[in-house]
């Protein structure tokens, strides 16, 4: 025993040390007597129930005797109609009754998620472009969007641009919809709002690509595939109030200043701004302009003393005849892009447009037409110019089959003719995407 | 140092105009009459049943265009950004054109969720609402139900209801009045249920053939018996095969009627009209569909009146 017990224990008295010994039988007898102690247990608790569920068989079969032996009574009268209509007692705007549950019991559990929603953007090329190539085949972009409304206060979007270099967030912001003196803000990262195009997701765009004042003058290059002004930053917009039902809109916006090769930020104060001002309104029911004029002010990659300026003007014009709206629409649209850009021994000038026109043939056709004229920001005497045919099918609204004849006259004396085509494919819900 | 300056300067000047702009521009007066939107002429005939003169109502669809594709055009926000109270169909008629427009007018009093959202949906009969799976293979189905369910005048007096009880809960003290107007719109809604229900009594079970699935609570409430679509699934355009399908069962069927939305085209049921001898009647599915239906009751006349004439042609 001594070699069991360790040495501090081996001084204690012989009848301390029969104490243990007799604890430790009686825990180890305990131990082994355990299992039948709590199999007659088991057995016992099964019998009370047995006997308890046959209480209850005898029980319902005297009720089924009694119910039977009862004469049949009268229909049950039918219900009047309803005079008043209960409250909702859920959350509003929740229709009332049991919602369907598709998914199984853990349906219930998922009704916080966000809507959820993949975009497919499939993009070919054929013919010759030394310039600004596109791959032949390419899923140049899977848009992933999540979508809620975060509290009383706010809704929450994302939409993660997974490409095949790797994912981005396109645009990740809270939307902060129950503020104050009609304003709206958002923070996150965010399309800026400069223009309209640039506050497009690619499948929104009217065409296969992006026009060619986006990649000279609002930053990225000829090579990327998505361009634009898009940064982290906060936006505050405000309906202004104007006469005559004309829709105004100011919008002001602050970022970090670091937005493709247009914005470069060397330190944290070197933030860039934008601002727009739009409105809008209706000629008739069918027919509407809206005017706008953007400023965006930033630092370069020149260095943090050397700022960029970007001055845009953009106009649309739309026609959409309600009665026939799903077969017929025509909608104009130009945007007009200045740019200063400081660099160390001279400010280059740059300026760039685009005119583009799209017409609704039927409820499954659309044609349309693109011109692009634009200087470089980073050397006004070179200018890039193209035009584009656009042919559109839609098998539904979730799916998409484009075919874009562009013919572009680069500023290296290089003309491209090339067929894009594009296949577009919604999965899940997809919010919509603003006017 | 003095560009740094410069910057600070910019930022500040720029961030002192914004802020001028906007405390110029301090919101509206509350206006006496309640402002109640509704996303359509329909909802907006209900709340008017029910408000009388003490609210203003306004609707963003008009009765004759689809309402599953309605532009969110800017001018919709001035709408939006004064309303007290908002009142949409639901289940997801409006989800591609309504949502955006929620967030983006400035007004926290109809966000979703707040005392100024009412869906009215919550108060009616909803059919169609899927048992089994549903995907997009289905077309543009609603996984909550048939959305179309105003054509009901028993949701009709539903969705009055619930409106009356909105309205009395957000101006109390008119509550009385919003009770005396429900009763009364209840009351005449009876009494031309009873003219409805005379007028089409010989007709009932008759077969019909229907654009859209826009109908299934006024087949339900007035006896009509819907045995096929133009759109093979909802909101997919017909295939020739469809069609030629449609029309065996319609001459099998003896079909003499294809009901037609006012928003959709022509050529396709008047070609089906021609080749399975029917008629095509252009039904409306909404308040305001055309200039004389500018109530409830108008449009359930139209409708009735219709449908009354082209099956005592047909018989």
């Amino acid at each position: 025993m001594s070699g069991i017990f360790p040495e501090s224990l081996a001084c204690v008295s012989d009848s301390l040390r029969q104490v243990i010994w007799r604890g430790g039988c009686a825990l180890l007898c305990s131990l082994l007597l355990m299992p039948g102690v709590l199999c007659a247990q088991t057995q016992d608790d099964t019998q009370e129930r047995l006997k308890a569920l046959e209480e209850r068989v005898r029980a319902l079969e005297a009720e089924l005797r009694a119910l039977k032996a009862a004469p049949p009574s009268a229909p049950a009268p039918a219900p009047a109609p309803p005079t008043t209509v209960q409250a909702p007692t859920g959350a509003p705007g929740v229709p009332a009754g049991q919602l369907p549950v598709y998914g199984g019991a853990s349906a219930l559990a998922k009704v916080f998620n966000p809507d959820m929603g993949v975009i497919g953007n499939f993009i070919g090329a054929t013919g010759r472009n030394r310039i600004s190539p596109f791959p032949a085949l390419s899923l140049q972009e899977s848009e992933v969007s999540l979508q809620a409304i975060v509290d009383p206060y706010a809704r929450g979007d994302f939409f993660l641009a997974i490409g095949e270099e790797g994912i981005e967030v396109e645009e990740g912001y809270v939307t902060f919809t129950a503020l104050p003196a009609g304003l709206l803000a958002k923070v996150g990262r965010m399309r800026a709002a400069f223009g309209r195009v640039n506050s497009f997701h690619n499948h929104t765009l009217p065409w296969v690509d992006r026009p060619l004042v986006a990649f000279n003058l609002l930053g990225g290059s000829l090579e990327e595939a998505d361009v634009g002004i898009k940064d982290a930053g906060v936006s505050v917009s405000r309906i202004l109030p104007s006469p005559g039902g004309i829709f105004l809109q100011a919008t002001g916006e602050v970022y970090r200043g670091g937005s493709g090769s247009l914005f470069r930020a060397s330190q944290r104060s070197d933030v860039s701004v934008v601002g727009r001002l739009r409105g809008y309104g209706d000629f008739t029911e069918s027919t509407n302009l809206e005017l706008g004029g953007s400023y965006a002010r930033g630092h370069n990659d020149t260095g943090s003393s050397f700022i960029t300026q970007v001055y845009g003007l953009d106009a649309t014009l739309r026609w959409k005849p309600l009665r026939r709206a799903i077969y017929h629409s025509f909608a104009f649209r130009t945007e007009l892009v200045w740019s200063s850009r400081e660099e160390l021994t001279s400010t280059p000038r740059a300026f760039g447009f685009f005119s583009s026109a799209e017409y609704r043939l039927g409820r499954r056709w659309f044609v349309g037409g693109r011109y692009d004229w634009s200087e470089r920001a980073r050397n006004a005497a070179q200018h890039d110019s193209g035009a584009s045919l656009v042919l559109t099918y839609w098998p539904s609204e979730f799916n998409q089959i484009r075919g874009q004849l562009r013919r572009t006259r680069y500023a290296e004396a290089q003309i491209a003719n090339e067929l894009l085509f594009q296949f577009l494919f919604t999965l899940g819900t997809h919010g919509a995407h603003p006017f | 140092m003095t560009q740094r300056c410069n910057r600070f300067r910019f930022l500040l000047s720029l961030s002192a105009v914004v802020l001028v702009l906007l405390a110029v521009c301090t919101p509206a007066q509350a206006a006496a009459k309640l402002i109640v939107v509704t996303t359509t002429q329909d909802l907006a005939a209900l709340a008017q049943e029910i408000g009388g003169d003490r609210i203003a109502v306004d609707a963003i669809a008009r009765g004759y265009q689809d309402p599953h594709f309605v532009e969110a055009k800017p001018s919709f926000l001035l709408k939006l950004r004064k309303a007290d109270l908002l009142i949409v169909v639901g289940l997801q008629l409006e989800i591609s054109w309504l949502p955006p427009l929620i967030t983006q007018c400035g007004n926290p009093r109809i966000q979703i969720g707040a005392p100024g959202y009412l869906d009215a949906s919550q108060f009616a009969e909803i059919l169609e609402i899927p048992t089994a799976p549903v995907t997009r293979a289905m077309g543009d189905v609603h996984p909550f139900g048939n959305p179309h369910y105003w054509l009901d005048p028993e949701n009709g007096r539903r969705i009055a209801r619930g409106i009356q009880m909105k309205l009395a809960q957000m101006k109390p003290e008119d509550a009385a009045y919003f009770e005396m107007r429900f009763q009364s719109f209840s009351k005449r809604l009876q009494e031309a249920e009873r003219r409805w229900d005379e007028q089409l009594k010989t007709f009932q079970g008759r077969k019909v053939v229907t654009y859209h699935r826009s109908w299934p609570n006024l087949a339900k409430r007035f006896g009509l018996n819907v045995i096929g679509y133009v759109e093979p699934r909802a909101g997919i355009p017909p295939s020739p095969g469809h069609l030629v399908e449609l029309i065996q069962l319609m001459q099998r069927e003896n079909v003499k009627i294809i009901l037609v939305e006012p928003y959709f085209d022509l050529k396709t049921p008047n070609s089906v009209a021609r080749e399975s001898g029917a008629q095509v009647l252009v039904l409306l599915p909404s308040v305001g569909g055309e200039k004389e239906v500018t109530d409830y009751f108008l449009l359930f006349d139209y409708d009735i009146a219709l449908l009354q004439g082209a099956f005592t042609r047909v018989q």
